[in-house]
């Protein structure tokens, strides 16, 4: 195939980022003109950084970039755009208060006695390439009246206002609705017909089907392949995405589950907007066993856990540990139920980086009465626990008196787990437990985990990691669109070709099966 | 002497108009440098160096019109200063403002030592003040009349900027950049404009306006300058385009809202009430102010919650 066939080509594309994670390594992306191209990959494989690359957001180390056969240096977005590349982030670039109209000419304004703002103009503008792609938006409509459907109209506008030819969508149906996507796939096949290229960046293999000619496929930063879409099954694209590279083995016993210890009970949530971000979930965890929760991430699982820990107010549906509801009951009140909780935000929920070791390990036991007497806290008690916990969980540190910003990310880690496992946990939520995290460290938090499932904890394991997920969870649950679509009583019995069926939603369960996820319903 | 008796009175109103010039044009000033996304406290100490360089500008070249550029060159100067320490150094906000302030307040007095061996007032310094206008037709007009006409040149210019700061800010592209980059900084980025540029823009504004409410302190308002004369303007005028949502209508209300607390303030003073009471009600009435604001604004969040 000769070079002019393709528009745009990523040739050897490798970015690391300062850090030293090699987010892209060696990535080809070739682009024909006037298709829609999808680019799929799990999370973490690179597709939001190669996007980054192209649109000059990040520079690269290796590669070379070629629109319409020659190679291009693209600096910053402007030089992006000026080349004709728009893209459409995932969080919309727009100003709430603006009208669509100025929203789309700001930084391009058309001018009336070379001073002042054309209004009238801009909303002409407007109203004319609305027509030219029939997209329905109302020129004059303030943004924060806008449902995110338009609003992503507006976004997509905005890159047409600019000339693109080639428009980059991250991820758009994320936040839609199934009738705006719908629409949205319309308007692009649209797009399509009037000679434009556009890069559609998704996890759902059903849309790329239904949308995409030819698809790219990323696997933790490589590319895996390109390939026509037509002809090629959801599964092969799943088996494409889906697979270990590394395995980290970690030894443990088979389970021996109790009695139940949280019990999930028709939950729902739905977002401020109204959409349903959790629905109708069904499930238990017992004590001494690990129940994994799978699922691309943004399908419930981060609320999921925010429900069960007490930071986010529940609207329906019942949350019990222990038979208890917890339901109006603030965080320390959860946590004195024996819950513990490391939360996926590290630098948010998990430690007070300016804050030394010490400070941060008795930040959920300061006012028990062995730290603090008569409102002093005891630094002898204080000093004896932080230099057990440093001893058991291999902190590497120069003293507790150390911030905790200093320590690496691993190690940073440990705090997190020494304070959420030493207090013998009746149920531990753990989210993304060694998400960034080095191998060392990472193998460490693992067989704590197993340590305190074998002490008798009930253990809710929730990670877009599938070695995680398939190593160390004891049975599995799988979410997909805000519902539990399979459950998986023995995780080693399971592949991660079906795993990733399940994730993707090219299969689910009966409910039958799924119910199985809630015991004590088993057993009545 | 009753309270009713000096409100309802033509020199009341006159009274209002002329107090509340200064905080127009500096709430005006502070009204741009907020929709660009900045809380600037510096204007006491902009509103401060203009008013002695008003008076130093015209007494060394006994020129009106020199005075008032003088005067807005130096709070420009002291706008950019602060420009430059918050956008390109990066430093606080607030604690910048409140260096820039106290400079302001020992560096007028040291300059003015040092000019006219005097550390209170300026009056041994021959400075000049802007002249009055009487207006033509309208002076005729009973009761209207003496309340608008008569007024010094930068009363009616503070009142001409409210039309200008509108256009500037709703009307234009320059206007435009400013509300986005206030707003939402990402999205103008995206879009290829300036965030430091685009506010750097709209602290010049703010330092023109602010001298010019300066200049008025101190070449109008009266005809000299004296430590510290901005009293607590610089804050009113903030708290003014807080009250007003930032709007340059809502500016302009407000700020006359403050005027007439000021207004009271100086006029009231021939009541049997203790001085130091009423000269505490344009700071009760700013108090006031940003709480009306604040609830206002939580009212509106609610309502906005309840309609999701």
């Amino acid at each position: 195939m000769s070079d002019q066939e393709y528009i745009l080509e990523m040739r050897g594309i490798t970015k690391i980022y300062p850090n030293g994670f090699v987010a892209n390594k060696d990535v080809n992306l070739a682009v024909r003109e006037g298709e829609i191209h999808a680019l799929v990959g799990e999370n973490g494989a690179g597709k939001s950084t190669l996007m980054k690359v192209l649109f000059g957001v990040e520079s690269h180390e290796e590669g070379e970039i070629r629109l319409k056969g020659q190679a291009v240096k693209i600096t910053d977005p402007i030089c992006a755009i000026d080349m004709g590349i728009g893209m459409v982030h995932q969080h919309f670039m727009l100003v709430p208060s603006l009208t669509v109209a100025e929203n789309i000419v700001l930084g391009r304004e058309p001018k009336r006695y070379k001073t002042l703002l054309h209004m009238e103009k801009a909303v002409k503008d407007t109203e004319e390439l609305c027509e030219k792609y029939n997209l329905k938006v109302d020129a004059r409509a303030r943004i924060d009246s806008l449902p995110v459907g338009q609003k992503q109209k507006v976004e997509i506008l905005k890159a047409l206002y600019r000339r693109a030819k080639v428009l980059i969508l991250d991820e758009p149906t994320a936040v839609l609705t199934p009738q705006e996507t719908e629409e949205l796939f319309v308007e692009l096949k649209r797009m399509r017909e009037a000679g434009h290229t556009i890069i559609f960046i998704s996890h759902k293999l059903n849309e790329v089907k239904e949308l995409c000619d030819r698809v790219t496929v990323l696997r933790l930063g490589r590319t895996v392949g390109t390939a026509d879409l037509k002809g090629l099954s959801e599964q092969a694209i799943s088996r494409m995405m889906v697979g270990r590279d590394v395995i980290l083995k970690i030894e443990k016993k088979k389970a021996s589950p109790d009695q139940e210890i949280l019990s999930v009970r028709d939950l729902s949530l739905n977002s401020n907007d109204g959409r349903p971000i959790i629905r109708n979930v069904n499930f238990s965890v017992r004590s001494g066993e690990i129940l994994g929760v799978a699922g691309v991430e943004g399908n419930g699982q981060r609320e999921l856990s925010e429900l069960i820990t007490g930071l986010r107010p529940f609207s329906r549906g019942k949350i019990l540990i222990e038979g208890k509801s917890i339901e109006k009951k603030t965080v320390k009140e959860i946590r004195r139920m024996g819950v513990s909780h490391i939360s996926e935000d590290r630098m948010t929920y998990g430690v007070a980086a300016g804050m030394g070791i010490w400070e941060n390990v008795i930040s959920d036991r300061f006012d028990h009465p062995k730290y603090c007497k008569r409102g002093f806290l005891q630094g002898d008690a204080i000093d004896r626990l932080t230099k057990r916990l440093i001893e058991e969980f291999h902190i590497k540190c120069d003293d507790g008196n150390q911030p905790v910003r200093m320590l690496s990310g691993g190690n940073m880690q440990k705090v997190v787990a020494a304070r959420e496992f030493s207090l013998a946990p009746r149920l531990s939520i753990v989210n993304q437990p060694t998400r960034g995290i080095d191998v060392g460290a990472t193998e460490f938090v693992r067989n704590k985990i197993v340590e305190l499932r074998d002490g008798g904890t009930a253990v809710l394991l929730i990670s877009a990691d599938l070695n995680e997920i398939l190593e160390l969870s004891d049975s599995l649950i799988v979410m997909h669109g805000g519902k539990i679509v399979a459950y998986l009583p023995d995780s080693s019995q399971v592949t991660e070709e079906e795993l990733g069926e399940y994730m993707l939603g090219i299969r689910q369960q009966n409910p039958e099966e799924i119910r199985r996820a809630c015991h004590e319903c088993e057993t009545n | 002497m009753n309270v009713w008796d000096i409100i309802f009175t033509t020199e009341f109103g006159y009274m209002i108009f002329r107090v509340t010039t200064p905080i127009l044009f500096t709430a005006l000033g502070a009204m741009i440098s907020r929709r660009a996304g900045i809380m600037n406290i510096s204007l006491e100490g902009l509103m401060l160096v203009g008013a002695l360089f008003g008076v130093i500008g015209s007494a060394y070249s006994q020129s009106v019109v020199a005075g008032v550029l003088s005067a807005v060159a130096a709070s420009l100067v002291m706008s950019l200063l602060f420009a430059y320490f918050v956008l390109k150094l990066k430093s606080d906000l607030i604690l910048t403002g409140i260096a820039l302030n106290l400079m302001a307040s020992g560096g007028t007095v040291f300059l003015l030592s040092v000019l006219c061996g005097d550390k209170g007032v300026s009056t041994s310094m021959n400075s000049l003040v802007v002249p009055a206008v009487e207006l033509p037709l309208i002076r005729h007009i009973p009761v209207l009349g003496p309340i608008l006409s008569g007024h010094n040149l930068l009363t009616y210019a503070a009142l001409l900027c409210v039309a200008l700061v509108y256009l500037l800010i709703n009307k234009s592209p320059l206007g435009l950049r400013i509300r986005s980059v206030g707003e939402n900084p990402s999205a103008a980025e995206s879009v290829g404009i300036s965030v430091v540029k685009t506010r750097f823009t709209a602290l010049v504004f703010t330092g023109i306006l602010s001298g010019l409410g300066g200049a008025y302190m101190s070449m109008g308002y009266v005809s000299w300058f004296a430590r510290d004369m901005a009293a607590g303007r610089g804050y009113m005028a903030l708290a003014a385009q807080n009250l007003g949502n930032a709007t340059p209508i809502g500016t302009f209300l407000s700020s006359f809202l403050f005027g007439i607390a000021d207004a009271m303030s100086s006029s009231l003073q021939v009541l049997s009430v203790p001085a130091e009471f009423i000269q505490m009600l344009p700071y009760v009435t700013t108090i006031i102010g940003l709480i009306l604001f604040a609830v206002n604004r939580k009212r509106k969040s609610a309502k906005a919650r309840m309609k999701l």
